[in-house]
């Protein structure tokens, strides 16, 4: 990671586990970063003529874009790519350690989703994650984001040419560990779930409204350390439903088993396209 | 710290439209509920339009407030954040304004 500014010179990564990492969209980006302009800005700014334009030797370009326009536009792309296929995909975001992957390798073991399963895991580093999916017998490509916080339709577009999936496959888009980024970019998946866990707290949602009010599925993990934690599972569904009334609430145990039975119910009534 | 991505995709955005040309001003729209927090993508915008054609350009940053109609009482009110619910009582809402994340236009030299 560029030690000046955060951003990502180390590039994003694309392993297929067992395989050497293959960068992606580069960023060229070959910056020196020595900045050393002084950023003084001394000059007036007083434009105290009334009738002088406010930059007066500029003149002004409409562009009236989205911001996120080419990702939109990529994740759209996906989404064909996707539906045209068969392949529903799912995108399943929390923050770190809240269960994502316990889920899925659980999910994979007893083929609850009625489809086959393949996996794209995005983390910063490592590819940890892949080889879970892939022992727990799925097919599994890691997206390493760098010093990036979420995934982009860049990166799952990149990711979908390493994993290439089946027809009618099941793809999980694991996110990038982070309750907050995620939540503002189109993937082009069928469906959102976040996942929060008991261990977390009950605050999240008013904590992390945008991706909460995202989501199509909120499931509450962990729920067999309830006796151990202070998590009233009621107050959170009401502060999740004040953000988004039309969400799936889903508590159950990625461990224990408990409530799987609604996932595996969800996950087989899924279609290729979104809404 | 999404910002930063946001900012690099103002920075494709202008250039694809102005080129090599300087650019001393970009004007964007940041909805107070599009989840984008402006003093943080004006310090990236800073770092990340180094050596670009966009370096050292001011940022302008609209950033119109929240509104809702609520479909019960077809009313519309302002929305700080996003607990949509209407004093009605209904959550039957539909944000209408504040989700805006756009560039307007740029000045160049």
């Amino acid at each position: 990671m560029c030690a000046t500014c955060g951003c990502g010179t180390d590039e994003t990564r694309v392993t297929a586990v067992g395989t050497a990492a293959v960068p992606v969209h580069a960023h060229d980006h070959d910056h020196p970063h020595d900045h050393d302009h002084p950023h003084d800005h001394d000059h007036p700014h007083d434009h105290d003529a009334a009738d002088a334009p406010a930059h007066p030797h500029t003149h002004t370009v409409d562009i009236e874009q989205a911001i996120l326009a080419k990702n939109d536009d990529l994740a759209v792309h996906n989404r064909v790519w996707l539906t045209e296929r068969g392949i529903v995909a799912v995108n399943l975001m929390s923050s770190p350690g809240a269960g994502k992957t316990t889920l899925l390798e659980r999910t994979i073991r007893e083929a609850g989703a009625g489809r086959c399963v393949s996996v794209i895991e995005g983390d910063q580093e490592t590819v940890f994650d892949a080889e879970r999916i892939r022992d727990a017998g799925a097919k599994a490509v890691q997206i390493n984001t760098g010093s990036g916080c979420h995934l982009d339709a860049s990166m799952v577009r990149s990711g979908l040419e390493a994993l290439r999936p089946a027809n009618d496959d099941l793809v999980f888009l694991e996110n990038v560990g982070n309750l907050v980024c995620p939540a503002l970019f189109d993937l082009g998946e069928a469906r959102k779930v976040v996942i929060i866990s008991v261990t977390e707290g009950d605050d999240k949602p008013l904590k992390y409204p945008h991706m909460f009010a995202a989501a199509d599925l909120v499931i509450v993990n962990k729920t067999d350390l309830l006796p151990y934690v202070d998590f009233d599972v009621d107050r959170c569904e009401r502060d999740a439903r004040s953000l988004n009334p039309n969400m799936t609430w889903m508590p159950l145990s990625a461990r224990t088993g408990d409530n799987l039975g609604a996932w595996y119910d969800w996950l087989r009534g899924l279609t290729p396209a979104a809404d | 710290m999404h910002e930063l991505a946001i900012a690099e995709s103002i920075i494709d955005a202008v250039l694809e439209r102005t080129g090599d040309r300087s650019v001393t001003v970009v004007r964007l729209q940041v909805g107070r509920l599009s989840g984008v927090v402006p003093d943080a993508l004006t310090f990236c915008f800073e770092l990340a339009t180094a050596g670009t054609a966009i370096e050292g350009a001011e940022l302008e940053i609209a950033e119109p407030t929240g509104r809702a109609h609520c479909r019960d009482c077809d009313v519309d009110f302002v929305v700080d954040d996003l607990i949509l619910l209407c004093d009605c009582g209904s959550a039957d809402v539909e944000v209408v304004a504040g989700r805006e994340l756009s560039v307007t236009s740029v000045e160049v030299a």
